[in-house]
């Protein structure tokens, strides 16, 4: 299904497309959803964190990653108790309050809230609601062989909502659509690292998010047109120190939030969105492409809190990215009663205190509107630093 | 006591061989901390308990040894401890809690703890995986994650037979047997498929007799609570599973209910209210608030905390010993999914038992510290309340720390509950 549902941005110039699309992020309302299922396509929503959207790609839906948002949970506070996160909320209240409409629902054990979701979701909704169950034992030999055996059950049920069966070709066709994307946020992001000044925060973020709002073939194209635009920019380097933010893997920080941090620092590498750039390279087109997209998530990926894996204890997996960024510092994050987050937040901080890595640490909510506060505590940060 | 309504003291034997039992167990796990012997961490769904038993490996349950130290009102030492280490005040208490007691060496109310030779754990809980890299870091302890795919969606089960159960089931044994890969790398000692039986052999006895035990309440007088004799029940199910005493226990409990049901002896004099709890126990003031129940004659007749934190047992699932592994894939899968369900598809399971146990109302209890159990629980509550003309009490507090128990409000909320029911029994009684 082809279906052209973000244009403004077409034939613009640079300030004008970051405009544009930071303008899509921030509408509550979706119109870039709206526009898709008014073609009569199908939407496929998925939470955080990684999902393979190349399968509901693959069957002609649109993969739409919900991924909370700030807005009053006016509907959804009554579906749920105190001491929750705020993404869990404010993602159900989006579809209660009919701002998106889904044709499935699918959540992943990412952490003991989110598992909750399908259940949840199928209480008030009649499409079919669940959990794919991504392998928590990453580790075992076993493990592509039944996650590709999990992707296809789920193809399965995605075929069943679009009415339509999907062949290998189709979801080889997809997944080279998505590896044209990862590469595209690749190159988006060896921009952020080595010239941060031609690519603020906030503008990469933006970029980034609006592939969760767009069919990716969208995505490509606007990511081609805009990635020589930003390195043609003629911004000057200036003297901030390079950072890594960390603790953006699932509920994310108000965009004004990212605006801020990056007018005090180089935001040089971070986890935000991290499932729509999860998978690092390539995926194999040779074979059977579930089982590729399988062994590609287990063996070709980046880390996050939600995914155990011996051979990745994140707070190694942390050093590696400050070093790889050329980082001298992290903005060690969490959301507001995300448990993952928090309880990664002390393997964080005790290894980098124990190498003497500078680390602003700090929690935050979707909903926040004022940031004075952190912002005085990092402009505090950063002297301390630049000036130590 | 033997006047004839107790005959060898039956009435209440569970109770105290209960608590011998656990003190025992935990006697032994002082003794083996203080040799520096080896143990497995593992926890209450899903421990495996069979498999390493098998390799001489005494059982850990760190939930059970927190909770222990909210019982034992010292919880609030053990939180304070492990947020000044840096844990947030917003996570599972458990967790905290465990934290200090291996900052502590093992110290615990109890006796000590031995550190882990390996640990054990399964997905039924993300936070077990979270805690266990803890472990990992603090003592370089290899874990082993048993991933036990649940529910994919309401109502769809897969059922033994099914290519998707197989499927699932087929992942489960690879699983096990990498378990048994690593526990013969690290105790030396070679997987012994007999005594694999035997000791399958111990959990089925106990799981025929449990699934028994929690049937007698549907008796009138109920003849135990679900919440206090209950957890009593769970300690020695989780803790000593697989061995002959805690087969034995049960098949003994199964008798006990029999003759209290016989007998019309019910767990209270006077049982006006049958209740159902869901959710965790308040254990910071454990005894208080049961009494805030039992004092308006009500009792609750069952749990879904007996069917989660006995990961399942509840099902009386057997093993079949001519194909051991496969079985015990299988159980795994069915009573760890069932164990699952009882959380996040609670108010399924809680329609079929309002008749069958004759409820009057049913409490939800969520707590701070477990989102694994309490997410879903107002929704859950609200889709029942659709469902079934059923009262119910919603009260929020926690399993370990105090701060966010407060007593007072939790009696306000019961009492006007109570009252209600009061009210719905008066109508009803109206109306013939």
């Amino acid at each position: 299904m082809t279906v052209s549902t973000f244009d403004k941005w077409q034939d613009q110039p640079l300030d004008e497309i970051l405009y544009e699309s930071r303008e899509l992020l921030e509408d509550m309302s979706f119109p870039t959803v709206q526009r898709w299922r008014e073609s009569g396509g199908k939407v496929i929503g998925h939470f955080q964190v990684y999902f393979p959207e190349e399968i509901a790609h693959a069957a002609g839906a649109l993969p739409f990653k919900l991924r909370g948002a700030p807005v009053e949970p006016r509907h959804a506070d009554s579906r749920f108790g105190s001491y929750l996160c705020s993404i869990i909320k404010s993602s159900l209240e989006l579809v209660l309050s009919h701002n998106i409409e889904l044709d499935m629902f699918v959540t992943h054990p990412i952490c003991d809230a989110a598992r909750n979701l399908a259940a949840i979701w199928g209480r008030n909704f009649s499409y079919p609601c669940q959990i794919l169950y991504l392998p928590q034992n990453a580790n075992s030999s076993y493990a592509a062989q039944y996650l590709s055996e999990e992707y296809a059950r789920l193809l399965k049920d995605i075929e069943v909502v679009v009415d339509r069966k999907v062949s290998a070709d189709d979801l080889r066709h997809s997944m080279s659509v998505f590896n044209e994307n990862r590469s595209l946020i690749r190159e988006l992001y060896t921009l952020k690292r080595e010239k941060p000044w031609l690519c603020s925060a906030d503008e990469a973020y933006t970029l980034l998010a609006i592939g969760g709002l767009i069919p990716r073939e969208e995505h490509n194209q606007l990511l081609k047109t805009v990635l020589p635009m930003l390195k043609s920019r003629a911004n000057k380097q200036q003297d901030r120190i390079r950072v890594v933010f960390e603790g953006g893997f699932c509920e994310q920080p108000p965009l004004d939030m990212i605006r801020m941090l990056g007018k005090s620092c180089y935001v040089v590498d971070d986890d935000l969105l991290i499932g729509l750039r999860y998978i690092l390279e390539d995926v194999s087109l040779e074979g059977d492409p579930l089982f590729n997209l399988a062994h590609a998530y287990l063996e070709k990926s980046t880390y996050s809190p939600v995914q155990h894996d011996l051979r990745k204890p994140k707070e190694k997996m942390l050093l590696e990215r400050i070093k790889n960024a050329g980082a001298e510092a992290a903005i060690v994050t969490a959301a507001k009663m995300c448990e993952p987050g928090l309880e990664e937040q002390v393997a964080y901080t005790r290894t980098l205190d124990e190498l003497g890595t500078p680390y602003f640490i700090s929690e935050f909510e979707e909903n926040m509107t004022s940031f004075d506060h952190i912002e005085i505590q990092l402009e505090t940060f950063v002297e301390n630093i630049l000036f130590s | 006591m033997s006047d004839g309504k107790n005959p060898d003291g039956i009435v209440g034997r569970g109770n105290r061989e209960g608590a011998d039992l656990f003190r025992d167990w935990f006697d032994q796990l002082d003794k083996t901390a203080k040799n520096k012997g080896p143990s497995a961490y593992v926890f209450v769904m899903g421990s495996i308990a069979e498999i390493l038993r098998v390799f001489d490996l005494p059982l850990v349950f760190p939930e059970i040894n927190s909770l222990q130290t909210a019982v034992r009102r010292v919880a609030h030492e053990y939180l304070g401890q492990a947020e000044d280490y840096g844990y947030s005040p917003d996570i599972c208490g458990y967790v905290k809690a465990d934290v200090a007691l291996q900052i502590r060496g093992g110290d615990h109310p109890m006796g000590m703890i031995p550190k882990p030779t390996l640990a054990v754990i399964t997905n039924a809980c993300n936070t077990y995986i979270k805690w266990a890299e803890i472990w990992e870091r603090m003592f370089h302890a290899p874990v082993f994650t048993i991933d036990i795919p649940g529910t994919r969606q309401a109502g769809q089960s897969f059922l033994p037979g099914d290519s998707d159960f197989e499927r699932d089931r087929r992942y489960v044994q690879a699983q096990l047997n990498e378990l048994i890969d690593l526990c013969q790398q690290l105790t030396g000692l070679s997987f012994d498929i007999d005594r694999f039986r035997e000791i399958l052999h111990h959990t089925n006895r106990m799981n025929i007799a449990w699934k028994q035990v929690i049937e007698f309440n549907r008796n009138h007088p109920s003849v135990f609570n679900a919440l206090t004799d209950g957890t009593i029940y769970l300690g020695v199910s989780n803790g000593l599973r697989g061995n002959p005493e805690a087969s034995l226990f049960f098949e003994k409990l199964r008798e006990e209910m029999e003759y209290k049901a016989s007998k019309g002896i019910g767990t209270l004099v006077d049982e006006k209210y049958r209740l159902v709890f869901v959710g965790v126990p308040c254990y910071p003031i454990f005894r208080r608030f049961n009494e805030l129940f039992t004092e308006w004659g009500g009792t609750f007749v069952n749990s879904t905390y007996l069917w989660f934190a006995s990961g399942g047992a509840n099902r009386g699932f057997e093993y079949d010993l001519n194909r051991p592994l496969e079985s015990l894939a299988e159980g795994l899968l069915l009573s760890v999914r069932d164990a699952m369900d009882s959380m996040f598809h609670h108010n399924l399971a809680l329609e079929e038992i309002i008749d069958e146990y004759d409820v009057d109302g049913i409490v939800f209890h969520p707590i701070k510290s477990c989102r694994t159990v309490s997410t879903g629980l107002a929704d859950g509550r609200r889709a029942l309340m659709e469902a079934r003309d059923i009262p119910s009490l919603f009260i929020e507090s926690d399993m370990m720390d105090r701060r966010v128990v407060s007593e007072a409000q939790m009696k306000n909320r019961i009492d006007a509950f109570f009252e209600g029911l009061a009210s719905r029994k008066q109508r009803e009684a109206l109306a013939g």
